[in-house]
């Protein structure tokens, strides 16, 4: 009876990870489905059109690409500089431990909150208007919690060895960090950019709040140009009651999954590689 | 001069670090400010006790319980999804699984959490709501029990990889000490492990029902525009951060009052959603010192 009872808990618990996984493979399936025949050259290239056959997502994919390098290269530094203040610098005053905690609720703040700040402080108060860079400001505020927690693990695998080899050699603090540690760390630094940055592209609701638009016919060509991006572009036809327009909204989802997998491909190469050298 | 850099350096770094404490400061002066010229023509009772929300129609009503019950309703369908399922896998990962598998599903289960939420938006209201038409002629198009659904199937991995990791950090010596018992599998995963991880268990669900209650393009896609205050969810509601949604893609013109009902819904929603996360750090630093 106890063993009956057992094997059928198990059984139950095996089959929730089942569906879950099953429910997956539902979605990746209906977004093929839906969007796999309207993928083409010209779908790629072409720009918004109220046809749906001829519109593509050329200006959202730029767009993407614009936002996402800009939020990198926000992100990035900020994010590094204050991995190391509290890794290297402060970790056990109690200022760090309150920034540590700020951090950690800062992570689940919804997006849609960091759209309304993005809102009202880079597009209003600092002038920015709707533009890239108000846009990539926005969501390198949304990453950096993302990359802060990253770069930490990545400082706290680097032995202490090396930094006393360093400081006995007589260099500064300083220079032990930016010769020895941050070199040992880079490959974790920048794996945990690239997955910070892949939750950043497909991220849609700060952005609109922010007023990126979702009709715009142009790609942008500089930081302070209107912008649309990938999934706003999703939206816009998902939200449109015309068959042919969901067809778009799943050859749009499919280029932005091939985006998001081509990045995770480069953090894993990036990982892998950094692994081997770490062993000869 | 090495000295002086090196204290430049220093102070350049603390700068980095404070930047998330002014994060935090920015979205509650932002909200703040906003909400202060809101309540001075909105008397703060009608805000939270009214039950009309039309600010955007000429006979105007700034009642936001319609936005918060659509919330709620949807947030819940998601965590009757999301907590049984995403605990029963986590028991399954941290107790019965072979470490093979576990290395294989996991990182499956993680792409769950990966996957863009407009993509899950997409799904709702193109596959899950016709699916779910087919038994329930009476659901309309748009509705809050499919964005239900699949916000739940959004935040189990969540919800399964932190009881998990809640389950697995509960000392060996307490399963032995039950099998040595005489008990099974299951009676030590029930009354063993998952009391012992009672705290980090929880934690995960207070954290899910935060970020369920700050999803939005799920809901802003499938679950319609219409303010409502029901508890039916075949009929299409609309949820906080759809209406924020909603007047962002609008042209309503900045600093009128329709404009600053977005940053009063997202005070609150801030509100909420900041509260369930102390609660759930909270939560997660005591079960630390449980077992440290």
């Amino acid at each position: 009876m106890r063993k009956q009872a057992d094997l059928l808990f198990q059984i139950v618990s095996l089959a929730t990870l089942i569906v879950a996984l099953g429910a997956l493979g539902a979605l990746v399936y209906d977004i093929f489905h839906d969007g796999a025949s309207r993928l083409s050259w010209s779908f790629l290239s072409n720009i918004a059109s109220r046809n749906a056959a001829e519109a593509g997502v050329y200006h959202a994919l730029m767009g993407s690409i614009w936002v996402i390098a800009l939020t990198g290269a926000l992100a990035l530094p900020t994010g590094v500089g204050a991995a190391i203040y509290l890794e290297e610098y402060g970790s056990r005053s109690r200022i760090a431990r309150f920034i540590e905690l700020n951090i950690s609720n800062l992570a689940a703040v919804p997006s849609i909150i960091y759209g309304l700040l993005g809102l009202g402080l880079f597009v209003r108060l600092m002038g920015m208007g709707q533009s890239v860079i108000a846009g990539a400001a926005t969501l390198a505020l949304l990453a950096l919690p993302v990359v802060i927690l990253s770069t930490r693990e990545a400082l706290r695998t680097v032995p202490n060895s090396i930094r006393e080899g360093s400081y006995a050699l007589g260099a500064t603090k300083w220079q032990t960090i930016w010769n020895q540690v941050l070199p040992m760390a880079l490959p974790g630094v920048l794996t945990g950019l690239i997955l910070a940055l892949s939750r950043a592209i497909g991220e849609t609701a700060p952005l609109i709040t922010i007023g990126a638009l979702t009709y715009i016919p142009f790609a942008p060509d500089s930081i302070w140009s209107k912008f649309t991006v990938l999934p706003i572009q999703v939206f816009n036809w998902v939200s449109r009651p015309q068959a042919d327009f969901k067809a778009n909204a799943a050859a749009g989802i499919l280029v932005l999954l091939a985006l998001l997998l081509s990045m995770n491909a480069v953090a894993i190469v990036v990982r892998d590689r950094s692994q081997r050298r770490g062993r000869a | 001069m090495t000295r002086t850099l090196e204290w430049i350096i220093e102070r350049l770094l603390f700068l980095c670090a404070a930047l998330s404490v002014l994060t935090t400061a920015g979205i509650i002066a932002v909200l703040a400010l906003e909400t202060y010229e809101f309540l001075r023509e909105v008397p703060i009772l009608e805000f939270l006790t009214g039950t009309e929300w039309t600010p955007l129609f000429a006979n105007r009503h700034f009642g936001v319980l319609p936005l918060v019950v659509g919330t709620m309703l949807v947030s819940a369908i998601a965590m009757v999804v999301a907590l049984p399922m995403g605990l029963l896998a986590a028991v399954y990962l941290s107790e019965y699984s072979p470490s093979g598998f576990r290395r294989v599903v996991k990182p499956v289960l993680e792409i769950l959490a990966g996957v863009p939420t407009v993509v899950y938006g997409y799904f709702a209201l193109t596959f899950v709501t016709p699916l779910l038409q087919r038994f329930f002629p009476s659901l309309s198009g748009f509705n809050a029990l499919s964005p239900g659904l699949v916000m739940g199937l959004m935040i189990l991995p969540l919800v399964s990889s932190l009881s998990e990791d809640a389950m697995r950090a509960v000392p060996q010596g307490l399963r032995e000490g039950s099998y040595a018992l005489g008990a099974t599998r299951m009676q030590t995963a029930l009354k063993v492990v998952v009391p012992a991880a009672f705290s980090g268990i929880t934690a995960a669900f207070i954290l899910a029902a935060s970020r369920a209650i700050g999803e939005t393009m799920i809901v802003a896609i499938a679950a319609g525009q219409q303010p409502r205050l029901t508890a039916n969810p075949f009929v299409p509601i609309e949820t906080m951060t759809a209406y924020i949604v909603q007047v962002s893609l609008g042209d309503t013109p900045q600093g009128t009052i329709e404009y600053r009902t977005i940053f009063a819904v997202g005070m609150l929603l801030f509100l909420m959603t900041f509260g369930l996360n102390l609660v759930s750090t909270w939560l997660r630093e005591r079960f630390r010192e449980e077992y440290a």
